[in-house]
């Protein structure tokens, strides 16, 4: 079974979009465009502006994440 | 990052779980047949597994639902088995993994389903060159750029893409230990390679672009352009020589 090859960071949501896409800031001021996870999705978790957020990032394109947790 | 590296005791039981992760999987390869479910595979799978003592180390993995991956066409891996029925002229990617006694084998491998078109075909003896040219690379005194360097070269050379999101690992008592063995790299780069240490090598192969995309399922990965895409994969040890090639 191949692993995938992700980056997780932790970062904050600073907006939420349409589509279920939020913009998430960085530890390092960088702002991605994440969208949420089947499971956060499944599970009714709701995602707010300013929750603290896990997200993982494909090394080939940074400026796009998942979010798969969010902090309590 | 640390690399383990096993004790003879340690490969001598791998050698075992490899074995038992080989035979499942040629008996899985070998019950493909058109009109077949996916899940049937599965069933078989769990069953063969059990059989010889081992438990199967994909299920529950991360919250994988089923004992084997099964991914068809333009499904890279991950696929999760179920109703959807083979039909003559799909290739099929199984990729099945086992703990025993502690340790862990995994393998996979492609198959047309009845008679596959010879482009097909010659992705499938790419994607399996590809990935012995990795095994022969895979001694003392490489480092891991070699290895995923051969891989790439041998892949490229016959005019397809490798899959660079999901990787190979080292494998031992986890299934997925440091280090990544990526199907990509530049030679006399990353870690050497030692005595003891275990790996699974698995390149996938694409007919188009390397780039993936993620179902929403959450498991099942395909290609982004809709292309065909072949997967092979041995546990390997590294030894004073020729690696060994342990899910055989």
């Amino acid at each position: 079974m191949p692993k995938k090859e992700t980056i997780e960071v932790e970062g904050t949501v600073v907006e939420a979009l349409p589509n279920a896409m939020f913009r998430v800031e960085l530890a390092n001021g960088h702002k991605v465009l994440a969208h949420i996870s089947g499971k956060i999705r499944m599970n009714y978790i709701r995602v707010l502006p300013g929750d603290k957020v896990l997200i993982e990032l494909s090394p080939y394109d940074l400026s796009r994440g998942r979010i798969t947790y969010r902090f309590k | 990052m640390s690399v383990i590296i096993k004790t003879e005791e340690e490969i001598a039981i791998m050698r075992q779980a490899g074995r038992i992760t080989a035979e499942v999987l040629r008996i899985l390869a070998s019950s493909v047949r058109p009109g077949m479910e996916t899940r049937e595979l599965d069933t078989i799978a769990e069953r063969e597994c059990r059989k010889r003592g081992a438990v199967p180390s994909f299920k529950g993995y991360h919250g994988f639902p089923a004992s084997v991956c099964v991914s068809l066409n333009d499904e890279i891996v991950h696929g999760i088995p179920g109703k959807r029925i083979m039909k003559e002229g799909d290739i099929i990617k199984i990729d099945f993994g086992v703990v025993y006694n502690g340790l862990q084998g995994d393998a996979a491998l492609t198959v047309g389903v009845g008679k596959v078109s010879p482009a097909a075909q010659r992705l499938i003896e790419a994607t399996r060159g590809a990935l012995w040219a990795g095994i022969g690379a895979a001694r003392v005194g490489n480092r891991l750029g070699d290895l995923s360097a051969a891989i790439q070269d041998n892949a490229e050379a016959r005019g397809f893409a490798v899959v660079r999101e999901y990787t190979g690992h080292a494998i031992g008592r986890e299934m997925h230990e440091d280090p990544l063995v990526p199907n990509f790299g530049t030679p006399s780069t990353g870690p050497a390679l030692k005595k003891g240490m275990t790996l699974a090598l698995e390149p996938m192969l694409n007919v188009g672009d390397w780039r993936t995309r993620r179902l929403d399922d959450e498991w099942t990965v395909v290609t982004a352009d809709g292309s065909l895409s072949a997967h092979f994969e041995h546990t390997i040890a590294i030894t004073d020589g020729e690696a060994e090639v342990l899910t055989r």
